[in-house]
């Protein structure tokens, strides 16, 4: 079976990470199982980890009270679940729910970021990581709010 | 103008002269959306390449230029889907089944189908975009064995604006192509993806090195996924976008779809990105 270090450096997200990080990544880290209809996190909650997803499509999701929920974008295999956890008051603005059967692994958000303040190196690295990701979900928001295949 | 139809269509003795056509069947795609059969009143309907345009011409109204979307293989009719944007394309919109319409075509260069073969093919249809790819569509899937991997993403604004949609399930039955649908927004009941088309290009799976990449939809998504694409490693002179202007003679005399050095109806509709890359994000071009 597959450690979970091993899990981490076959994962995207941490393509190329130096063992020794992956080492303390992995620290971290452990499995969890969503079942569909399962919610990763609610608005509202402590952004207390995050999620790399190995299988399956996660759905973001925003209510407004009285309304069906708005699904503003989903996520799937390779890809991060969460940025929250970056940035006080590490607290999520929005519900994740599980599509479908998702294994994801979690990592434990005040663990890495002890981490990270006591190693800039593997903070930097994990920024290098997460800021392409931030940069894409800005661009693919800007495109979205253009309402480009309304009418002109 | 005068209406011409003492000639068999196939002729096409003055690009300027209008074919008289009859309206076959319309068929309703969306509440604005409406896909139009016509066929000649007289002879057969010209031949055309995936990625053409015709002249569609509503007596009384005005004329437009628009894509064919039906099967290039099918020589009954030509396949129009329209939506209703301005008076000419409301006025098409409208027409039933008997209508008589003038046709001028088809024009323009097309989607590059036969020098793909023995590529991999990712097409990107944003919207009504798909039209225009449809029929480069139909002819891969009749010459599947002639292509490498293919692919198909399509983005749509919601669930309920999807174009096409009982063909997208028909091709999704497709053991041998791959087809990711997604939409800008949708409800907690909608199971597919929900994010820009652009974003689907990193989870494909192709060999950019060896991939013909097919772009139509507004011009503004097509920017997104030519970037998407290029950070996927597909090189600019594989890519191929239709592009749309204001067409109006459809021959390359007029000006009107004048695209920097090049004319949208004569040396597009179909462009390959590496010849338009300089002047692509130049928003007086």
């Amino acid at each position: 079976m597959k450690g979970l270090e091993h899990i981490l450096q076959e994962h995207t997200f941490f393509a190329g990470l130096a063992p020794e990080y992956s080492a303390l990544v992995a620290g971290c880290a452990r499995n969890h199982r969503f079942n569909a209809g399962d919610y990763l996190f609610r608005e509202g909650e402590s952004a207390n980890e995050f999620f790399l997803i190995r299988h399956g499509k996660v759905a973001l999701e925003i209510v407004a009270p009285g309304q069906t929920p708005i699904v503003f974008a989903t996520l799937g295999e390779g890809e991060i679940v969460g940025a929250a956890w970056l940035v006080p008051p590490y607290c999520w603005t929005y519900d994740a729910r599980a599509v479908e059967l998702v294994r994801a692994i979690g990592i434990d958000a005040a663990c890495l970021r002890g981490k990270c303040e006591a190693d800039h190196h593997l903070g930097y690295e994990m920024m290098k990581r997460f800021l392409p990701v931030f940069v894409k979900q800005l661009q693919a928001t800007q495109l979205q709010i253009l309402d480009v295949y309304g009418k002109r | 103008m005068v209406l011409e139809s003492a000639f068999p269509a196939a002729a096409l003795p003055d690009p300027f002269f209008p074919q008289a056509y009859r309206v076959g069947s319309s068929r309703r795609e969306l509440p604005d959306t409406v896909t139009l059969e016509i066929v000649p009143l007289v002879g057969r309907r010209p031949a055309f390449s995936p990625g053409q345009f015709n002249m569609l011409y509503v007596f009384g109204v005005g004329e437009i230029a628009v894509s064919l979307s039906g099967d290039s293989a099918d020589a009954a009719h030509f396949v129009h889907t329209v939506r209703d944007v301005g008076a000419v394309s409301k006025a098409i919109t409208k027409l039933e089944s008997g209508a008589t319409i003038g046709l001028r075509g088809p024009f323009g260069v097309g989607w590059p189908v036969e020098a793909a073969q023995g590529s991999d093919v990712v097409i990107v249809a944003g919207g009504l975009g798909l039209a225009p790819l449809r029929p480069a569509i139909y002819h891969i899937l009749a010459n599947r064995a002639h292509y490498g991997q293919v692919t198909i993403l399509f983005g749509s604004r919601n669930p309920h604006d999807m174009l096409y949609r009982h063909e997208l399930e028909q091709w999704r039955q497709h053991l041998d192509i791959s087809i990711e649908i997604t939409v800008d927004h949708a409800d907690a009941g909608w199971r597919g993806n929900v994010g820009v088309v652009p974003a689907l290009i990193p989870r494909a799976t192709f060999d950019p090195h060896s991939t013909v990449a097919l772009i139509c939809g507004p011009e503004v998504m097509m920017r997104y996924t030519v970037r998407a694409l290029h950070e996927a490693g597909v090189m600019p002179e594989r890519i191929y976008l239709s592009m749309e202007r204001n067409m109006k003679c459809a021959i390359g005399l007029c000006g009107h779809c004048q695209f920097g050095p090049a004319f949208i109806c004569k040396d597009g509709p179909v462009m390959q990105f590496d010849k338009i890359a300089g002047i692509f994000a130049i928003r007086e071009v």
